[in-house]
């Protein structure tokens, strides 16, 4: 699929000889049915029990439901919307009929069963186990309804029923940690699995019995390059359709022909955490300082070269859940920031740095040392902070370094879920998480916001779960426990003769699946 | 005879050298500070709570003593069981048969390249000493050594893969070809192996330059141009058979640099080779992988140093191996 002038200048230059002896064989020349997307993101096995795909849209799987092009669940593996009981602990799923699996096995409720059974098994090294913390029994009282029994009665449960179901009939009996399946796996979806060479592309072709109707084209080749650049060069090269790049290198592809440029948003938030167990940033006057004293805008424009846009709260404000008064100035305030010190008696000492009683307005932001996006915006809250008379020491670390740490120094984090705004916030801002894990790491505590943020969840009402989360947002404003920074855009670069392409909101997470090509059986090449 | 008892020999040293090289691996690995569940989950692990990792390292056995950690791979290893590989979801044995073959082709390839053209050259460069070609590969030599190889290599994509479009930028075969094909697989591999070639190249020129130049003064070369024999023959004959002794010695020092540099290459180029998984494996605290690549690795070391000794003891009648 080389452009054609590349074979020109290469007869030009006299070196058929090289070309010609080496006979490139190139499938599909002829109907473009091959669609060919990279990413860096290559999974480590391709097992949904085992955490591949679990958001859906993972090209091989299906789950009980999907997400449509704005994120609203649809059936898919089941019938209809599963039916959710009046105490919200009774899951009731009517499946499919006539879906078979990629090697012809039908589809059934044992095969939902296997796979919520499996991922709940301690045996199974799986992490999604931390997720299905609800999950009580599940149990097939026909070949087609499947039951959920939940623990506790939790709103977001059909959020969880993304994740691929697996056929119980090629893993039961098996080591699932170490069975050949993770790496040629059979599941339901648009794609079976032809081959995967870790470390270069996993190659699909279509199953022309999807439930869904037969995909559009014949053939998927998904590239794993690593290195930003690089996939940047062979994007330019002319080797891939779609490809993921850093904003500022698919700018520089915007402006070759042939290529459009598709700037995603996401739920995936970058922020600095204030730990409560530090004297000065567990000021409450420090915290809000500094949210008011930084410059969004200029990180937005300067860190994420355009890329992305100002984050004042966990919730995005593509969600249904995001509290529109909950906001702020995008540029950088610091006659407010400054008076908010000056107020509470943080006053400038002979290096320009603020004291209070004795303490010096001074403190370590420390940043995962490989990850330069997080230490270019830990440099910005420097800057910004200097302003307002606060000394701040940006630390890059490694994670083993940060951990001993986390409860004393600040860090600059990124996470965030466009699904349900209880899937991260519920254990990064809920007390009983102080101090596990990395989930509640500044010991924030408030009553209000462990009181919203189970609401959230305890509520099956769309209007009281919305109440509570504008509470939970509110109270975050309070109190500061984070700085949110920026939402992330994920740029991709596609080949401006593919039709279909459908961005949605995206998550923090995305690789093979979940990304712009969620829908790529849809995609046709002209 | 005494080739014989000198491969024995070597093989006795070869399992001591083997068992430290392995011990090392796993002090190291417990001296880590990494958490090979947090590794494992990746993101995952920002989610998962703490009662979900350690099932996991207790799924694994990590968290038991480094005797039995050691003991156990050891007795697994006498089986013929390499070990499973955490990072790579496959069995070590499958993760190393499946990249190593590439890595060889293309430090194999990279090697005889090099040795051809630097034995060649050097020998010319030398015969005309301070000629325009002999200045010109100096001073190209003298550049190439100052340049990383990643460097080398992404320039080497940027003008023949982008400006010029004689070479693909990456992968191993063509990204929409339906297998592996000679062809194919050469065509990708032609810029990789030339770029490792060249990185390394100017270290052999320069010796093979020198020790041609230098023999080229011996009294035997002098004593055969005395003789009138002609110059090609004293140059290839005389001169350079003479100087081809401490080079054999090169090699054998030069290899894990030219594996180093394979390293590098693979990862820019995107080759499915054993580099990446290299760096994934440590950074994923994956310690059977490491383990099983380390004394891979070792023992092609030392296998490479045991047929230098036995070349030089081909090549030169003077050197007698010990015994």
């Amino acid at each position: 699929m080389r452009v054609t002038f590349h074979r020109l200048t290469a007869a030009a230059a006299l070196v058929l000889a090289v070309t010609a002896c080496s006979a490139t064989p190139q499938a599909q020349d002829s109907n473009g049915g091959t669609i060919v997307v990279a990413t860096a993101g290559e999974p480590d096995t391709l097992n949904p029990v085992l955490n591949y795909g679990v958001d859906g849209a993972s090209l091989i799987f299906d789950g009980l439901v999907a997400r449509d092009g704005r994120n609203e669940l649809t059936p898919a593996l089941a019938a209809a919307l599963p039916d959710v009981s009046a105490d919200g602990r009774t899951v009731t799923v009517k499946l499919r009929d006539g879906v078979v699996f990629h090697d012809g096995t039908p589809f059934t409720s044992a095969d939902v069963v296997f796979t919520y059974r499996a991922v709940l098994d301690p045996k199974v090294d799986s992490t999604l186990r931390s997720d299905l913390d609800m999950l009580d029994a599940v149990e097939a009282p026909d070949a087609s309804t499947v039951v959920f029994r939940l623990r506790y009665a939790y709103a977001p449960f059909l959020q969880r029923l993304t994740l691929g179901i697996v056929p119980a009939t090629a893993l039961q009996g098996q080591d699932i940690n170490k069975s050949g399946f993770n790496r040629k796996p059979i599941g339901t979806g648009p794609y079976q699995v032809e081959s995967w060479t870790a470390g270069d592309r996993l190659v699909l072709t279509a199953n022309d019995r999807y439930f869904a109707g037969k995909p559009a084209n014949r053939r998927v080749v998904v590239a794993f390059v690593a290195d930003d650049n690089i996939r940047a060069q062979r994007t330019r090269a002319g080797e891939f359709d779609a490809a993921e790049l850093a904003p500022k290198l698919a700018a520089g592809l915007g402006t070759v022909t042939g290529f459009t440029v598709h700037k995603v948003p996401t739920a995936d938030y970058r922020g600095v955490m204030l730990p409560f167990g530090n004297p000065v940033t567990g000021d409450l006057a420090v915290r809000k300082a500094l949210n008011t004293g930084v410059d969004r805008k200029a990180m937005v424009d300067g860190v994420l070269g355009g890329a992305g846009e100002p984050a004042y709260s966990p919730i995005p404000p593509t969600s249904a859940f995001a509290d529109a008064t909950v906001t702020g100035k995008p540029g950088a305030d610091t006659a407010t920031a400054t008076g908010l010190l000056d107020a509470v008696g943080w006053v400038p000492g002979a290096d320009g740095i603020r004291v209070k009683g004795g303490q010096k307005a001074a403190f370590t932001i420390m940043y995962p040392a490989s990850d330069s996006l997080r230490k270019e915006l830990a440099l910005a809250v420097t800057a910004d902070a200097k302003k307002l008379g606060i000394q701040v020491t940006p630390e890059g670390l490694t994670w083993d370094a940060i951990t001993p740490r986390m409860k004393t120094d600040a860090l600059v984090m990124g996470w965030g879920s466009p699904y349900d705004p209880d899937f991260v916030s519920y254990k990064l801002f809920g007390s009983k998480f102080a101090g596990e894990g990395y989930f509640n790491l500044g010991l924030y505590k408030s009553a209000e916001t462990d009181k919203a943020l189970q609401d959230g969840r305890d509520q099956a009402d769309p209007a009281k779960r919305k109440d509570a989360y504008s509470r939970f947002q509110r109270q975050l404003a309070a109190d500061v426990p984070w700085v949110f920074l920026t939402y992330l855009q994920h740029t991709y670069v596609v080949r401006s003769t593919v039709k279909g392409v459908q961005p949605r909101v995206e998550a923090h997470e995305h690789d093979v699946a979940n990304s712009l090509w969620w829908n790529l059986h849809t995609w046709t090449k002209g | 005879m005494s080739a014989r008892r000198t491969v024995g020999r070597r093989l006795l040293v070869a399992v001591p050298v083997l068992a430290a090289t392995s011990m090392g691996m796993f002090a190291l690995g417990a001296a880590s500070p990494y958490d090979p569940a947090e590794q494992y989950a990746g993101a995952a692990a920002f989610t998962a709570t703490d009662e979900n990792l350690a099932q996991l390292r207790a799924n694994w056995g990590v968290d038991d003593p480094l005797p039995v950690q050691y003991w156990r791979w050891i007795t697994n290893l006498v089986q013929g069981d390499l070990g499973w590989s955490i990072t790579r979801h496959e069995p070590v044995t499958s993760v190393i048969a499946a990249r190593a073959g590439w890595t060889l082709l293309l430090v194999g390839a990279a090697l005889a390249l090099v040795l051809v053209a630097s034995l060649l050259l050097g020998t010319v460069a030398a015969y005309r000493r301070g000629g325009w070609l002999d200045r010109g590969l100096r001073a190209a030599a003298y550049a190439v050594e100052a340049m990383p190889v990643f460097w080398l290599a992404l320039a080497a994509i940027t003008v023949f893969a982008l400006v010029l479009g004689w070479f693909p930028a990456g992968g191993l075969t063509d990204i929409a070809a339906d297998g592996v094909h000679a062809g194919d697989v050469a065509h990708h591999l032609i810029l990789p192996i030339t770029v490792l070639a060249v990185s390394q190249a100017p270290w052999f020129l320069l010796f093979v330059r020198d020790s041609v130049a230098d023999s080229l003064r011996d009294d035997h070369v002098l004593a055969a141009r005395g003789r009138g024999l002609p110059g090609r023959t004293v140059l290839f004959g005389h001169a350079l058979r003479t100087a081809l002794l401490p080079f054999l010695t090169l090699i054998g020092t030069h290899l894990p640099e030219l594996v180093g540099g394979a390293v590098l290459v693979e990862t820019v180029f995107s080759l499915p080779g054993l580099g990446a998984v290299t760096v994934q494996a440590a950074l994923g605290s994956d310690f059977p992988l490491l383990a099983a690549i380390t004394l891979v690795t070792t023992a092609v070391v030392l296998t490479a140093n045991l047929l230098t000794d036995l070349a030089y003891t081909a090549a030169d009648p003077r050197v007698r191996l010990d015994g």
